[in-house]
């Protein structure tokens, strides 16, 4: 009966047709991902030279690349990847951007004018700029290790997280309720952390939902040109295209990995729309 | 000092203060030399239109001021508020000094239940389990006059009328026995009826916990009801002070005589509404002497250019008006 109004907002959720069909489709294909490779013993980097460029068939349901190697288990074990930059690279921009956004709006003034234009010169950098920076610092020791994508991405996505966390607690700050808390006595640390912060986390949880498919096509991209993980959707992709050619298309190197990121895109969209909506205070019935 | 001080050290002593903002046109004076002091468990009316400084003294008091003190003291029992340091000040707003303010719709955080903000205050300053300060916070919800209290505890505040919420305010400004509880404007937004509930419960906590209460308000009804003393305020000056008897039997300061002329009768409803002409002047054009001047009906040499004191006009009763300036010929004193 009593609720709060997180809950309030995950009930609308529950009642959006498109979040709950995205959710579940992102379900299935993490699940698939996580738990198939090891079930189903696949390995995508083994090499049948005896096999190469098969359609798909019983025993390839995806058929295979041009090394002989099964589309399917490196669809999956690429999705891993590209899932978990996606998540990684969230997290660490959540993590650094709502840090960052609410120390400048709450302290205002000098402190958010310093902290704030730091922001606007990083966002004035071309951003694949920064990231190829900060892989190739990389580059000699840990080449296609996800660790350097993962701090990349978030280093560069962190920026508009901070700037929407930085503006939410500007509004927030002088709210009656954080003079109220102020006025009980609490310190800086627990106003922010008790009383700013929760009433932010419905715009963060929002915005972190459609950060994820933009981190996961960042990621495509950088491995598109070369710079990413080893084994990714975007790679798989890459490896598609260059094998389609006008005499000899081997659509199924370039449709699954593309249909696998496609529909994982769409379906984060529609998660994050979902919530979106029902978190947006003008939507309340 | 003037006003009344029948106790020997009062629990809050003001100042001299003078608060200034800082704007884009320069400094802006707020309070321009408050003196004011409340004894233990006395209650103090502070009127006056809005922007005079009322609000601005009582967040001097917390310390929690936008703008700055640029001079004063204020004293808290033996403390000087404004020499502690911030830790030290955080351990006195809650516990030693309450405060409820104007606006209860937002002064709730919307994603807390109203027993969690109890709760709060309650750990903040005392040594409790989290089930201790539950079933206190229950108690004192019960003790505001909120019924269902249990159940009440767990919603949030979108769940409570704003009369409710104003009660939760109080509940959260008494739960640790303040010694002065800071009432701005309590009632504002509220309607009628609810005023007069959410007064009668400021009334009788204050008869059991023996606080002093500040009252911040323009409503003079109010105050005739619920204040034992009154301080008047004009452009950032205390104008006059003294016991509620004398401000409305015995006004002695123009503006004062003019509010009280200003409210309505309900004995003579035919008649206009008596209403001050002119309007407050901008705090940055403020006149060398009394800043009520431009606006008096008496008005004479010495009003533009020299600022007036407090005169004594009987014990306890003060007014800052050259017309009770002993120096002056006591004839020309206008009687009411």
């Amino acid at each position: 009966m009593r609720k709060s109004p997180l809950q309030l907002a995950l009930q609308r959720v529950l009642r959006n047709r498109m979040a709950i069909g995205g959710a579940s489709l992102l379900i299935a294909i993490t699940l698939s991902c996580v738990l198939l490779p090891p079930l189903l013993g696949l390995d995508p980097n083994h090499t049948q030279p005896s096999l190469r460029n098969e359609a798909p068939s019983a025993r390839f349901i995806f058929g295979t690349d041009t090394l002989g190697r099964d589309v399917f288990a490196r669809v999956l074990v690429g999705g891993r990847t590209s899932l978990l930059v996606g998540i990684a690279a969230t997290a660490v921009s959540i993590l650094v951007g709502v840090t960052y956004g609410a120390v400048a709006g709450f302290y205002g003034g000098k402190v958010d004018e310093a902290m704030m234009r730091l922001v606007d010169f990083l966002y004035g950098l071309p951003y694949m700029f920064l990231v190829i920076l900060i892989m190739l610092m990389f580059s000699e020791t840990a080449r296609g290790d996800a660790l350097p994508v993962f701090l990349a991405l978030g280093l560069v996505q962190w920026l508009t997280m901070a700037r929407i966390v930085r503006g939410q607690v500007l509004t927030l700050r002088h709210q009656e309720f954080v003079l109220a808390a102020e006025l009980i006595g609490a310190s800086d640390a627990r106003i922010l952390l008790r009383h700013v912060l929760p009433n932010v986390l419905g715009i963060v949880v929002v915005y972190g939902t459609l950060m994820v498919p933009s981190v996961i096509i960042l990621e495509s991209f950088l491995s598109f040109l070369g710079l990413g993980v080893a084994l990714s959707w975007g790679q798989l992709v890459a490896d598609g295209i260059a094998v389609v050619n006008p005499i000899r298309s081997y659509w199924w190197i370039l449709v699954w990995p593309s249909l696998f990121l496609g529909a994982t895109l769409l379906s984060l969209n529609f998660v994050g729309d979902g919530l979106r909506d029902a978190l947006d205070p003008k939507a309340r019935t | 000092m003037s006003g009344a001080e029948p106790q020997a050290t009062p629990l809050l002593s003001i100042r001299g203060l003078r608060v200034d903002f800082a704007t884009d046109a320069g400094s802006v004076p707020a309070v321009r030399g408050v003196d004011l002091d409340i004894g233990i468990s006395e209650t103090v009316a502070l009127v006056g239109e809005s922007g005079c400084g009322k609000s601005v003294t009582a967040m001097s008091v917390m310390r929690l001021l936008t703008g700055r003190i640029s001079a004063g003291s204020i004293r808290f029992g033996n403390t000087e508020l404004q020499s502690l340091s911030e830790p030290e000040m955080r351990r006195i707003r809650g516990a030693q000094i309450g405060m409820v303010f104007q606006e209860p719709m937002t002064s709730l955080n919307p994603v807390l239940t109203i027993g969690k903000q109890i709760e709060e205050v309650l750990t903040l300053h005392q040594r409790l389990t989290s089930s201790a300060a539950r079933a206190h916070a229950v108690e004192l919800l019960k003790r505001v006059g909120i019924p269902s209290a249990e159940r009440r505890a767990s919603q949030y505040p979108h769940e409570l009328s704003g009369g409710m919420k104003q009660r939760v305010m109080i509940a959260m400004a008494i739960s640790c026995r303040p010694k002065l509880l800071i009432a701005d404007e309590p009632t504002t937004a509220l309607d009628v009826t609810i005023q007069a509930q959410i007064m009668d419960l400021l009334g009788s906590l204050q008869q059991e916990l023996g606080m002093a209460v500040l009252l911040i308000t323009h409503d003079l009804g109010v105050v005739a009801h619920f204040a034992e003393r009154v301080a008047v305020m004009y452009a950032g000056k205390i104008v006059e002070q003294g016991a509620v008897r004398d401000i409305f039997k015995r006004a002695a300061h123009p503006y004062t005589r003019a509010l009280l002329a200003a409210l309505p009768d309900p004995l003579r409803t035919a008649a206009r509404l008596e209403a001050i002409p002119g309007r407050v002047p901008l705090p940055r054009m403020l006149p060398a002497g009394c800043a009520f001047c431009a606006r008096c009906k008496h008005v004479f040499e010495p009003c533009p250019g020299v600022l007036p004191e407090l005169f004594p006009i009987a014990p306890g009763h003060s007014a800052a008006c050259f017309l009770h300036d002993p120096r002056r010929a006591p004839s020309n004193v206008p009687c009411q």
